[in-house]
C-alpha cells in the first residue's frame, strides 16, 4: 500500500514536470502545435536596417502578418537585403506599398511596417518591395540635431 | 630549504589527492552505470522510490522559491522598466531570466541543498553502519543496488524540477505584473512569446539543468560513497557535497552560458 502511494506521487511528479515543459513551450515560447503557416517570400532593400534582427515582426496596420527570415548585404549595391516570410492569407499587398523600419516604443524592438499603396496589382512570391524607408538611427539624429543647434547658436540664439 | 620543500610536497600531495578523488569518482560512476549487473530484477522500482525521495519531496521548496523569485523579478523589472515606459517588457525579462538562467541554476542549488545533502548523508551512514559491506557479503553489488538508482533518480528529477520552477516563476511574475501592477495582459504574454524561442531558450535551459542534475547527483553520491565512515566524516562529506555541488553548478553555468548564448 505504501509503495503504491509512492508510485502515484512519482507518476504525478513526472506528469507535472512534463506539463510544465509543455506550458513553457506553448505559453511562454509561443510554439504552435499545428503550424498552419504557409507563407510567401518578399524582399526589401534598405540603406540601413539599424538593429533589425531575424525573427522580427512584419506588420501591416499594426497587425503582425509575417516575420523577417534573413538579413544580408547585397554585395553589388551595398544595400541591406531583408528577406521576409508573409502569411499567404495576406496575398493582396499592392505593388506601390512601402516598407519602413519602425521601433516599438522608445526602447522596443525594431520591426518592419508596411504602408498600403493604392495599386490594383499585388506583390507575389519572390518580389522585392522598392519603396523603402531606412531605420532611424538615434546617433545620426542626435548628430544632425547638434549640428543644427550649433548653426542656431551662431545666429545668437539661446535655445539651450 | 627543507621547509620550502615540505610546502611543495604538501601542495603536490593535495593535487594528487584531488586527482585520485576524481579518478575514484569516475570509476564509481562507470561501474554503477555500465558495470555488469548481478542483481536480479529490474532497477525500475528502486528508481521510482528514489525519485520520490529526491524529486517529489523537493517539490515544495522548488515551487515556493519559484513563485517568490518570479514575483521579485516581476516587481524589480517593473520598477526599472516603468521609468522608460516599456513595462510591457517585464514579461520577456521574467521569462528569459527564468528559462535561461535562474530556473536551472537556482533549482540546482536548492537541489544540492535539499536532495544532495540527504543522498550523501544516507549513503555515508550506510557505509558507517557497514550496510554497504554486508550487501557485498551477500553478493549484491552496492554500486548497482544503492548508487545507480539514486544517480538516475537525480538525473531524471532535476530537469523536471527546473521546468516546474521556471513555469511557476513565470506565473508568479505574471501575477505581480498583470494582476497587481496592471501591465496589460496581452502585451505581457505576447512580448514574452515573441522573444522566447523554444529551441534556443527553453531547450538550452533544459540542457543546462540536465548537466547540473548529472553533476550535483554525481558529487552527492560520490561524497557519500567515499565518506570516512565516522559521524564526523559524514558531516564533513555532507558539507562538501553542498559546497562542491554549488561551486560546480555556478562554474559550469558560466561555461554553458558562454557556449550557448555567448557566440563563442
Amino acid at each position: 500500500m505504501r509503495m503504491r502511494t509512492v508510485e502515484i506521487s512519482v507518476g504525478a511528479f513526472l506528469l507535472a514536470g512534463l506539463f510544465a515543459l509543455i506550458l513553457l513551450a506553448l505559453r511562454v515560447s509561443g510554439l504552435s502545435v499545428n503550424p498552419d503557416n504557409s507563407t510567401y517570400r518578399l524582399y526589401a532593400e534598405f540603406d540601413n536596417v539599424g538593429s533589425l534582427t531575424k525573427r522580427a515582426k512584419v506588420a501591416m496596420g499594426g497587425v503582425v502578418i509575417g516575420r523577417v527570415v534573413d538579413i544580408e548585404l547585397d554585395k553589388k549595391t551595398y544595400m541591406a537585403r531583408v528577406v521576409m516570410d508573409v502569411d499567404s492569407k495576406i496575398d493582396n499587398i499592392p505593388v506601390d506599398s512601402s516598407a519602413a523600419i519602425l521601433t516599438a516604443g522608445l526602447l522596443g524592438e525594431k520591426f518592419i511596417g508596411i504602408s498600403i499603396g493604392g495599386s490594383r496589382d499585388f506583390y507575389r512570391d519572390g518580389e522585392t518591395i522598392d519603396d523603402t524607408q531606412s531605420a532611424v538611427i538615434l546617433e545620426d539624429l542626435i548628430g544632425k540635431f547638434l549640428l543644427g543647434s550649433v548653426g542656431k547658436d551662431d545666429d545668437g540664439g539661446d535655445s539651450f | 630549504m627543507n621547509r620550502i620543500l615540505d610546502h611543495v610536497a604538501a601542495l603536490g600531495r593535495s593535487g594528487l589527492d584531488v586527482l585520485q578523488a576524481i579518478g575514484r569518482a569516475t570509476i564509481m560512476l562507470v561501474m554503477a552505470l555500465f558495470g555488469r549487473s548481478n542483481t536480479h530484477g529490474s532497477m525500475g522500482p528502486l528508481i521510482v522510490k528514489q525519485i520520490y525521495a529526491v524529486g517529489v519531496l523537493s517539490l515544495i521548496i522548488i515551487t515556493v522559491s519559484g513563485v517568490f523569485i518570479g514575483m521579485v523579478l516581476g516587481l524589480q523589472g517593473y520598477n526599472i522598466l516603468v521609468r522608460y515606459g516599456s513595462e510591457q517588457a517585464v514579461g520577456q525579462m521574467v521569462a528569459l531570466s527564468l528559462v535561461r538562467e535562474l530556473g536551472p541554476v537556482v533549482t540546482a542549488l536548492l537541489f544540492a541543498g535539499r536532495a544532495g545533502s540527504a543522498l550523501t548523508a544516507e549513503i555515508g551512514l550506510m557505509k558507517a553502519t557497514e550496510q554497504l559491506s554486508s550487501l557485498e557479503m551477500i553478493g549484491v553489488d552496492p554500486l548497482k543496488r544503492i548508487i545507480a538508482p539514486r544517480f538516475w533518480a537525480g538525473f531524471i528529477s532535476m530537469p523536471l524540477l527546473a521546468c516546474i520552477f521556471s513555469m511557476v516563476g513565470i506565473f508568479g511574475g505574471a501575477m505581480v505584473g498583470v494582476d497587481w501592477l496592471g501591465i496589460y495582459e496581452g502585451s505581457f504574454w505576447v512580448n514574452m512569446q515573441n522573444s522566447v524561442d523554444f529551441r534556443n531558450d527553453v531547450i538550452d535551459g533544459i540542457i543546462k539543468s540536465v548537466m547540473f542534475g548529472f553533476v550535483v547527483t554525481w558529487i552527492a553520491v560520490f561524497q557519500g560513497y567515499d565518506a570516512v565512515p565516522t559521524s564526523e566524516g559524514i558531516s564533513r562529506a555532507t558539507t562538501r557535497t553542498v559546497v562542491y555541488a554549488s561551486l560546480a553548478v555556478l562554474g559550469l553555468d558560466f561555461i554553458l552560458t558562454a557556449v550557448m548564448f555567448g557566440d563563442l
